[in-house]
């Protein structure tokens, strides 16, 4: 019979092993499902892994998509991951992400129609402080009250959904907008448009921002005592405690960083791909950012990756909705099924799987 | 009371017990799975996936009974799949029922591409006969459809299955110190399979009521957060069946007051009333918590805790 054994320590080998079995099972599994949506599971594969990159067709366009969807993602995980470590439970950051949208485009909006060079700085703070703000409720309630932060983040998911409704049906609306809801488009407003900075690749200020972020958290857990900390208390909270690490610090902290991160993501894209605040600005990027922290195995080089990856699913379910007529909701299951088998596979690198003999076990 | 306006409270409380339905199903089926030591957070995931299995299985035979029993197959096919994964593969408990949400919300919107627009088949009150004609009273306790009865019927069972019978007390033990129960040779994974199918077929059977009666047409992310809102309860509820009720009561009737507050064109701005249940869930859970002596008092001891029999 089969049975788990403990390891004394996670397996090197399995720890980098597991997300490529996971997106490999995922890939077999996906392609059953869309074997049973009636579409050939190879092709569609294809489309997906391999079209968006390689095609001489589409590469052209789907290339510099990459970056740009791949931007937000990376971006919000690597703040989330850092709470992830510490046992900190953000899974609010699509709220973060809409508020920081909102906070930032209504600096730009204010300043309009003037130009000058310290716009965009000043959105890019103002972004930043809404996702911060809004992460910041959790995380003092959480400290002040022992209050649950995986249910209060989430909650202000729909709160912040309605407050972006209201915003971009009242005050931020488009006055010369014909009385249709969203607000001027920020990407036609020189002063707060983040533009592609090199032709061609879709690398825009949130990207650079991603790349920064990725970097500075690789210093933070390597180098720097609040990163051990934040690994301390994740892994031995007992032990982080005596240690003197105060719990509600590591809470504020971690909680300010990844809102913080997210409302940047948001600002970004309102001022960039997306354009404008409308009703439907919100696009998952908060909830996918989750599986990609974690198919990153929360390390900021592994998320760097899995990001780019997750773009690609993006890049190529849309690829695959256009061209095989793919319903889009099938690759939304689809990434969901890539945090399962990554969740399975992850007994792998903390379990030793044997085989005993039934003489054994007695 | 001038900013009720037209509103009659005997139809308010009505149609406050049939908006709680939902939440009260999904409440006590994770209050169950919670009492057996495991933290399913997926429980927006099961519900959505119940609302659409139970909405295609509705539309296709014709017969709501048939749609509440698809309801209750696609939650507690879920809950297997969080099962296998926390219970057989060990995974993080947390982090497979954020995955539960995410793939359900999915999956629910892939099946059910078909039906938006289609009318599912209507689910009549009960018979009472003279009993609903009785003035208020009739209208809020005798006219209404079944499933707002056998909820409050299953909130009772589990509060008498917990409470008197042996395998409640298995159920807590398990819940209590997995290590303990497993060494008096209770097969700890396997109540706490059975536990978390409960709960999914609980969540499914709230989420098929959501699209067949309280909407009732299909639309995707139907449950808009209150499978969260039903984790929320069962903390309120400091993880008691009857209290279960009470919170579930408050939240439909928070929901129904601001519909209604809304339709009677109030003062008070829209968008502030439409968040209302969300931001009040969140009061009430920091009121729960700020209160040291009630906090975790109640919680179970092994709640969310990975269980790995060594010998």
């Amino acid at each position: 019979m089969l049975i788990l054994e403990k390891r004394p320590s996670p397996s090197r080998f399995w720890q980098y092993a597991t997300p490529v079995l996971a997106v490999i099972l995922t890939m077999i599994a996906g392609g059953i499902m869309f074997a049973l949506l009636g579409k050939n599971p190879v092709e569609a594969i294809r489309t997906i892994f391999w079209d968006p990159l390689f095609n001489p067709q589409f590469a052209a366009y789907s290339r510099p998509q990459l970056l740009v969807k791949a931007g937000p993602l990376i971006l919000i995980a690597i703040g989330l991951s850092l709470g992830f470590r510490a046992g900190i439970w953000n899974i609010g950051a699509e709220g973060q992400y809409m508020m920081g949208a909102i906070c930032g485009a209504a600096v730009g909006l204010a300043f309009y129609p003037l130009e000058a060079w310290y716009i965009f700085p000043l959105m890019v703070l103002g972004g930043a402080f809404g996702g911060w703000a809004w992460a910041m409720i959790p995380a003092i309630l959480r400290v002040g009250f022992r209050t649950n932060e995986i249910l209060v983040s989430l909650m202000l998911v729909y709160v912040a959904q309605t407050i972006l409704s209201s915003m971009a049906l009242g005050r931020l609306r488009n006055p010369e907008g014909g009385g249709f809801p969203g607000s001027r488009n920020l990407s036609q407003y020189p002063s707060a448009a983040n533009l592609e900075l090199l032709p061609g690749t879709g690398m825009h200020w949130g990207v650079v921002a991603a790349f920064i972020a990725v970097i500075a958290s690789f210093i933070l857990l390597q180098r720097h005592i609040l990163g051990f900390q934040i690994k301390l208390a994740g892994q031995a909270p007992r032990a982080a405690r005596f240690a003197g690490v105060s719990p509600g610090r590591l809470v504020i902290l971690c909680m300010g960083i990844s809102g913080a991160l997210a409302g940047l993501a948001g600002l970004f894209e309102v001022s960039g791909p997306a354009g404008q605040i409308s009703i439907d600005f919100a696009s998952g990027y908060g909830f996918t950012a989750i599986i990609v922290a974690f198919l990153g195995r929360l390390n900021p080089i592994g998320i760097l990756l899995a990001g780019l990856l997750m773009a690609l699913t993006y890049i190529g379910g849309e690829l695959a909705q256009f061209m095989l007529g793919l319903p889009s909701a099938a690759i939304q299951a689809f990434q969901g099924m890539l945090l399962f088998f990554l969740l399975a596979v992850d007994l792998l690198s903390n379990y030793r799987v044997r085989f005993i003999s039934k003489r054994e076990v007695a | 009371m001038d900013f009720l306006g037209g509103i009659n409270p005997a139809v308010l409380i009505a149609s406050l017990m049939v908006a709680s339905v939902p939440i009260m199903l999904a409440a006590i089926g994770e209050l169950v799975v919670e009492r057996s030591g495991v933290l399913n957070l997926g429980v927006e995931g099961m519900m959505i996936m119940g609302a659409v299995c139970g909405f295609a299985a509705a539309v296709g035979t014709g017969s709501p009974a048939v749609g509440f029993l698809g309801g209750i197959v696609g939650g507690a096919a879920l809950a297997l799949v969080f099962g296998v994964l926390t219970q057989i593969l060990l995974a993080n408990q947390v982090a497979t029922g954020l995955a539960l949400t995410l793939f359900g919300l999915g999956l629910s919107s892939l099946i059910g591409q078909g039906y938006v627009g289609i009318k599912p088949p209507p689910t009549t009150a009960l018979p009472f006969g003279p009993l609903a004609d009785i003035p208020a009273l009739g209208r809020i306790l005798f006219n209404h459809d079944a499933m707002v009865y056998i909820s409050i019927a299953i909130i009772a069972a589990v509060w008498a299955v917990l409470r008197f019978t042996r395998t409640g007390l298995v159920l807590r033990a398990v819940g209590e110190n997995h290590e303990a129960a497993h060494a008096l040779g209770y097969k700890v994974v396997r109540i706490r399979m059975a536990a978390i199918t409960f709960g999914g077929a609980m969540a499914g059977l709230g989420g098929a009521y959501i699209s067949l009666v309280r909407v009732p047409q299909w639309v995707d992310g139907i449950t808009a957060g209150q499978g969260w809102i039903a984790l929320a309860i069962v903390v309120f509820a400091a993880w008691k069946p009857w209290r279960v009720l009470i919170g579930a009561y408050l939240f439909g009737g928070i929901s129904v007051l601001q519909l209604n507050l809304q339709a009677a064109g109030a003062r008070i701005p829209v968008e502030y009333l439409s968040m209302s249940p969300y931001l009040i869930t969140i009061l009430v859970l920091v009121l729960i918590s700020a209160n040291p002596k009630r906090a975790s008092a109640n919680a179970p001891a092994a709640l969310g805790k990975t269980f790995h029999a060594t010998r």
